[in-house]
């Protein structure tokens, strides 16, 4: 199986403090797949050194067949693997629509310094694009609002809208749902997933609720100490008892929880 | 936008036009003032990103050295020759800085760029062949091998600077519609979303700076030109202070604020000096502070009303 994503060896550390050791992952494209782990595991920062935030201390990370270890993020970004964070790298001075406009007419300059220097903000086929993917992520009826007013859910959308802008082939999702009640995840989620759908982008998104990963992930990597323990199907990993012990705990559904909520 | 560069063309055409009805002290005191309107557009540019450089002065002072330091050692008087040359060097030495500027920001840009530009006021100081602290006389251009004498002279350069303002005011709204130019906000915001779209802040704020240089080189020349003379002064961190107060009278919300500021503020300055010889700052500093409290985003927000919402992207 052709990989589009493959880890390796990879480690990360600061000072004495170990954040990421002995990865290994292969990532077959357009798989799905749920980073889980407690606070402190290494998922953010297995995520910042895939897409450039981090320079890896050890280990090669490699995308189709270029090795893009320790590259800037801007550079990874223009290969193709775009990112969303856990606090939304939104332009709250801007409105949303703006805030697309940006997005689009950058992925649009993709030359450099000269062709950002030549191409104009608003063309016709950067409009047309920002105006789609705000109508895809379902946020129209915020178009004209300053992103700094936006209500969380719409943040992390347009946050992931941005990083679809540049018809990335990964993109890593960090935490997509943290700070959104619950009720409203399985929305926001169904949002993103329908957005991807048919684009051929293979998914990385890292998430503390096992429901959302039960559903939405083809395959689930658990996190402990900045290892993975486990990499199988959302159901073998998520009930294996030791990882139910180290991370996810006993299965609350969904159902459940929001009855205690009531 | 088209709208805009056309109405834009025009003022500064009918100023033109006006030129040689106007009494030569207005047309002398709107020669500079237009002049470091080049200045100040270079910081609106900066400043729409969250940089203030105090030390802009550094670029302006190469400009007026540059000519004057030709008229002085060779044979060279065309005056685009000069200008050009002057451009080139403030261009070059902002790409050299730029390379450690563009890593700084907020506070820490504003001291560095400081910095460099009283290490430049340090040495024109103690170089005698720059003239020292006395700076030394420039020898007046030729256009095209004519050399226009007296009020000629005065009104010519003035249509020279005017053709410079329009053509910079029009490549500069250019820029401001760009990918690279519309970004300043986003930077402001965000510089790891701008990352991961892509973009290199730092080669984006590196432009940034040497545009913003080269056109306080080009206004440092025409200035220099205009005064016939340069001193130290010039790249004195009063002078940069002075550009900085310009840009928050003018406020960065629009091209032309850029002029109609600079010009302000040298009518203001001259009307100080001869009502309050003493106290002249008093007079600036009131009119300063009356701006920030009834026109926040400077005298460019009078268009913005005008013409409704006006927010650079």
């Amino acid at each position: 199986m052709s990989t589009i994503l493959a880890i390796q060896n990879l480690g990360k550390a600061f000072g004495s403090l170990v954040a990421a050791r002995d990865i290994n992952i292969a990532v077959p494209p357009l798989q799905i797949i749920g980073i889980i782990g407690a606070n402190g595991a290494g998922k953010t920062t297995f995520v910042n050194m895939i897409t450039g935030y981090l320079r890896p201390s050890s280990g090669t990370i490699w995308f189709k067949d270029i090795d893009i270890t320790g590259r800037p993020s801007r550079e990874i970004s223009r290969l193709g693997i775009a990112r969303s964070f856990q606090v939304p790298q939104i332009f709250p001075s801007l409105t949303v629509f703006e805030n697309m406009c940006a997005a689009t007419a950058i992925a649009h300059a993709s030359g450099g310094l000269l062709a950002q220097i030549l191409t104009p903000l608003h063309s016709p086929a950067t409009t047309a694009k920002a105006e789609a993917a705000v109508e895809l992520f379902r946020i129209g009826s915020y178009r004209n609002a300053l992103a700094a007013t936006l209500p969380q859910g719409v943040r992390k959308l347009l946050d992931i809208a941005m990083a679809l802008a540049g018809a990335p082939r990964v993109l890593l999702l960090d935490e997509p749902t943290s700070g959104i009640a619950i009720e409203e995840k399985f929305d926001l989620m169904d949002v993103v997933m329908s957005a991807l759908k048919n684009r051929g982008i293979t998914v990385l998104f890292v998430e503390h609720d096992m429901d959302i990963v039960e559903r939405y992930a083809d395959r689930v990597l658990a996190f402990y100490d900045g290892t993975v323990i486990a990499d199988g199907s959302p159901v073998e990993t998520l009930e294996n008892p030791r990882i139910q012990e180290l991370i996810s705990g006993p299965k609350l559904k969904m159902t459940a929880v929001a009855a205690l909520h009531a | 936008m088209a709208l805009r560069s056309i109405i834009g063309t025009l003022g500064f055409l009918l100023i033109a036009l006006a030129a040689p009805t106007l009494p030569a002290w207005l047309v002398s005191l709107a020669t500079v003032a237009f002049a470091n309107g080049l200045v100040v557009l270079g910081l609106i540019i900066l400043w729409r990103a969250g940089l203030v450089p105090f030390g802009q002065a550094l670029y302006y002072a190469i400009g007026a050295y540059t000519v004057a330091l030709i008229g002085r050692y060779s044979e060279i008087r065309d005056v685009l020759a000069m200008i050009a040359a002057a451009a080139l060097l403030s261009a070059l030495t902002a790409f050299l800085t730029g390379f450690l500027l563009a890593r700084y920001r907020e506070i820490f840009f504003a001291m560095l760029s400081l910095a460099m530009s009283m290490i430049l006021y340090g040495v024109l100081v103690k170089t005698e062949t720059l003239g020292s602290t006395d700076g030394f006389h420039v020898e007046l251009p030729t256009y095209f091998d004519y050399q226009p004498q007296g009020e000629m002279h005065l009104l010519v350069l003035f249509w020279l600077v005017l053709a410079f303002c329009a053509m910079s005011a029009l490549l500069v709204s250019l820029y401001f519609r760009s990918v690279a130019g519309s970004l300043a906000l986003p930077v402001r915001d965000s510089e790891i979303r701008l990352e991961f779209l892509g973009i290199s802040v730092n080669r984006l704020i590196h432009l940034k700076l040497v545009i913003a240089s080269t056109l306080a080189g080009i206004g440092g020349a025409l200035a220099a030109l205009s005064i016939e003379h340069v001193d130290p002064n010039m790249s004195y961190w009063t002078t940069s202070g002075g550009f900085v107060f310009v840009t928050i009278l003018a406020g960065a919300g629009s091209v032309a604020a850029a002029f109609v500021g600079s010009f302000v503020f040298e009518l203001l300055k001259s009307i100080a000096y001869d009502i309050l010889p003493g106290t002249w700052q008093i007079f600036l500093g009131s009119a300063l502070l009356l701006t920030i409290l009834f026109l926040p985003e400077g005298i460019g927000s009078l268009f913005g009303r005008l013409r409704g919402r006006a927010k650079p992207v």
